[in-house]
């Protein structure tokens, strides 16, 4: 059976993704920066889907305890999903550097932080899988996202880049970019339906995305078109919208 | 974030905060607000019970935390739901000990109305098989309550519709099966008579109940099926299903997308009684073997079937009455035949010998059906409560969403130290429902 390491694993998504590998006979390595929250979690998928669960203590802001950590797992995962985040409120980190810095420092610096380990170790190998939850807010910058999607802009450049070195050493990189979900990050928004997807769905979707060795997903999937028409729109215009 | 919520029956509706939590430490910091709220689960009450301007729902609280398999034993987090529970145990050979009609239900909903089944006679409710379970009070403390920790708290918190605390981690004992099969026997009962001649001649059947014709006056007043069942043994399947005999059956199920105009429920519901009753094939008597689903379950397959009833919902009324008050039961299903406000189907059942503070299981018939919301069914259900009272009944609180207090506190003796209780673990009422300051549970004094 083969391992799936989860960064990020106390969030909805994190959760949701963790148990659809679990359904799907993966045993699962959950890290999070608070490993004591995840004992409820571990036990309920060692008891549902009858596979190995193991919880590690990782940070994605101290980078220079990432090899180390990458090192104890026991054993190397062959697919890693990069699943943690922030977004705080823009206007806030606009005004306080400390959030913007912490913000790009865990969606992106963090990201490629350790994701560079798991992609050196899957290289030499020939053989892995790395995920990352990005966004759609990395399509295009506006001002009502200007910190978290230019911080997830660069994870999907970096991402991007990474599949393009790793491809010929049969190493795959997925790009996930949700638009909306229904989750703590988002639980005081009014979102719309139609637009909004469920955790479960959302690890449904990844799963089978992994599956097929797609190269980036948008969840829902029409949001690639919305977000195509946003990419549309020239910047003549666009800097005058109110987005 | 204010939404639109409403329990089963769609009746009240109400704008409300729902607030979820994944951890523990996050209910801490929820119950520590200070606003007033209620816990809700499924919403599978059918009226106010877990309605308030501010809720904690638990279904994110869904982990299970360890399975015992030698010996049945469950722990779990208190918003996993009943149908996710059966996923895991049943492949392994045990079973809920007590199951409502429908999987759909959270287990702390379970405990918080002490639920029962149709093997109530036997097994009694879900109370029996509680082991132990944490609660989280107002005040934020924890405490570990079984009957010898914290009896009272124990007592009442199962059928205590959540007013003494979030009922947090819940350890309860299964039953064991050898198959996921039922045994099922089904006979027709020409009258209310002979059903009550059959449910006495039938009570060492584990699972009883009986839907009842209510249309029906004269000589098949109370024309009825009688559905009777046991767990199948692994000899009394057919040879072929024995290696699977443990396999959850397969998934189908139907969603209703809109709101009916109720009468095609009405016609619905007679028409498929008609059918089972009058089928050509179906004997005085059947017996067959059937998957747990079906029997259990019949309903859950359509998923929002209670959307049939429209967009003004519904009601669902259930009373137990004493055994020795058949006289009762006659009345007030006459008086329902008469008025033809109800479903034309009924749901009765024999409830074994309970002893509670508040839960709603006690000896005698108990019978439930559903009248859709419209002008005049307010003023006849607070008929009904008259023969209720008369024949020393009590009301469901799960089902219930207008009773009045004085009803309420003639059919519960546990009643005043219930309040007590309440008074003493939840002080300023910060635990309070819709339901529970309409029945002066929880009103400001
Ligand atoms: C089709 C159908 C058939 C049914 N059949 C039966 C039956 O045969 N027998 C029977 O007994 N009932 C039956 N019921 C009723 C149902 O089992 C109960 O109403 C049950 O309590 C619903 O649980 P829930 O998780 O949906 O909780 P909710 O409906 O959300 O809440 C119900 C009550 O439980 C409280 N509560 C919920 N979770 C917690 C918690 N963690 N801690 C403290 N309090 C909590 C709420 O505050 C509220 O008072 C049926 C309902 C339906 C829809
Ligand atoms: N919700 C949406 O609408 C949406 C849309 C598009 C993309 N996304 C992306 O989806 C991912 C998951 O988000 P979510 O919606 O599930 O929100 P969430 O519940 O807030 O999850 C964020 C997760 O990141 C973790 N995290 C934050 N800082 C960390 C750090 N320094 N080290 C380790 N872990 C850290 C958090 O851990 P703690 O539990 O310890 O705080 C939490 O588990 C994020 O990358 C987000 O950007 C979400």
């Amino acid at each position: 059976m083969e391992t799936v390491l989860v960064l990020g694993a106390t969030s909805d998504i994190g959760i949701a993704i963790a148990k659809k590998f679990a359904s799907e006979k993966y045993n699962i390595q959950l890290a999070a920066r608070k490993p004591e929250l995840l004992g409820p979690l571990q036990s309920d998928i060692q008891i549902r889907y009858n596979v190995e669960c193991s919880v590690y203590a990782f940070d994605a802001l101290i980078f220079h305890s990432h090899s180390m950590f990458f090192e104890t797992l026991s054993p190397k995962p062959e697919t890693t999903i990069c699943i943690f985040g922030t977004m705080d409120d823009e206007e806030d980190a606009f005004n306080n550097w400390s959030l913007t810095q912490r913000m790009i420092d865990t969606n992106y610096t963090g990201a490629v932080s350790i994701l560079n380990i798991a992609a050196r170790s899957y290289l030499k190998n020939k053989k892995g899988t790395i995920i990352g939850i990005s966004s759609v807010a990395g399509d295009r910058g506006r001002a009502s996202k200007m910190i978290y999607g230019s911080s997830k802009a660069a994870f999907n450049a970096y991402l991007a880049g990474l599949r393009n070195k790793c491809f010929k050493d049969n190493v795959h990189v997925m790009t996930v970019k949700p638009g909306f979900v229904y989750t703590r990050m988002t639980e005081n928004m009014e979102l719309p339906a139609l637009l909004t997807s469920t955790p479960a769905y959302l690890a449904d979707v990844v799963y089978n995305g992994f599956a097929r060795k797609k190269n980036v997903i948008y969840i829902k999937w029409f949001w690639r078109y919305i977000m195509l028409i946003i990419k549309s729109i020239p910047e003549f215009q666009f800097k005058k919208m109110k987005l | 974030m204010k939404k639109q919520i409403a329990n089963w029956g769609n009746y009240p509706a109400m704008e409300a905060d729902e607030e979820s939590f994944v951890f523990e430490e996050q209910l801490d910091a929820l119950v520590d607000k200070d606003v007033s709220f209620i816990t809700r689960g499924n919403g599978r009450c059918y009226g106010d019970a877990s309605l308030s301007e501010r809720t904690i729902s638990t279904l994110k609280f869904d982990k299970i935390l360890s399975f015992d398999t030698e010996n049945g034993v469950f722990e779990c987090q208190s918003g996993i739901t009943l149908d996710q529970v059966l996923n895991v145990i049943v492949p392994k050979g045990w079973f809920l000990p007590v199951t409502p009609g429908t999987k759909f239900i959270t287990i702390g909903g379970a405990l918080a109305s002490d639920v029962h089944g149709k093997n109530h006679h036997v097994d009694g409710s879900i109370s029996n098989h509680v082991v132990e379970f944490d609660l989280v009070l107002a005040s934020k403390e924890q405490l570990t309550c079984s009957k010898e920790n914290h009896p009272d708290l124990f007592e009442a918190t199962l059928g205590g519709m959540g007013l003494t605390g979030v009922i947090s981690r819940v350890k309860l004992r299964l039953k064991k099966i050898e198959t996921a099969f039922i045994r099922q026997k089904q006979i027709k009962a020409a009258n209310l008579q002979e059903l009550i001649g059959l449910f006495e001649e039938y009570k060492d059947y584990t699972y009883s109940v009986a839907w009842i014709d209510c249309l029906k006056k004269g000589e098949h007043f109370g024309r009825s099926i009688l559905m009777l069942g046991e767990h199948a043994k692994l000899d009394e399947i057919p040879p072929d299903q024995r290696p699977d005999a443990l396999k959850l059956p397969a998934k189908k199920q139907i969603t209703f997308p809109i709101n009916m105009p109720s009468w095609v429920l009405n016609s619905l519901t007679v028409k498929s009684f008609n059918f089972l009753y009058y089928a050509k094939n179906f004997k005085k008597e059947i017996n067959n073997i059937v998957s747990y689903e079906p029997f259990f379950y019949p309903l859950d397959a359509i998923l929002h079937w209670n959307r049939l009833y429209g967009k003004s919902g519904f009601v669902q009324y259930q009373f137990v009455l004493p055994l020795s008050e058949k006289k009762g039961l006659i009345e007030i299903l006459n008086r329902i035949a008469d008025e033809g406000l109800g479903s034309f189907l009924a749901v009765l059942k024999v409830f074994g010998n309970q002893e509670s503070m508040i839960s709603f299981p006690k000896e005698g018939y108990t019978l439930a059906l559903d009248f859709p919301v419209r002008k005049g069914l307010l003023e006849f259900l607070d008929e009904l409560d008259e023969f209720v009272l008369k024949y020393d009944g009590r009301l469901y609180m799960s089902k219930d969403a207008r009773m009045k207090p004085a009803l309420l506190e003639a059919g519960y003796p546990g009643l005043k130290q219930f309040k007590s209780i309440i008074k003493k673990y939840n002080p300023g009422n910060k635990i309070r429902s819709v339901q529970s300051d309409r029945l002066l549970l929880t009103a400001d004094s």
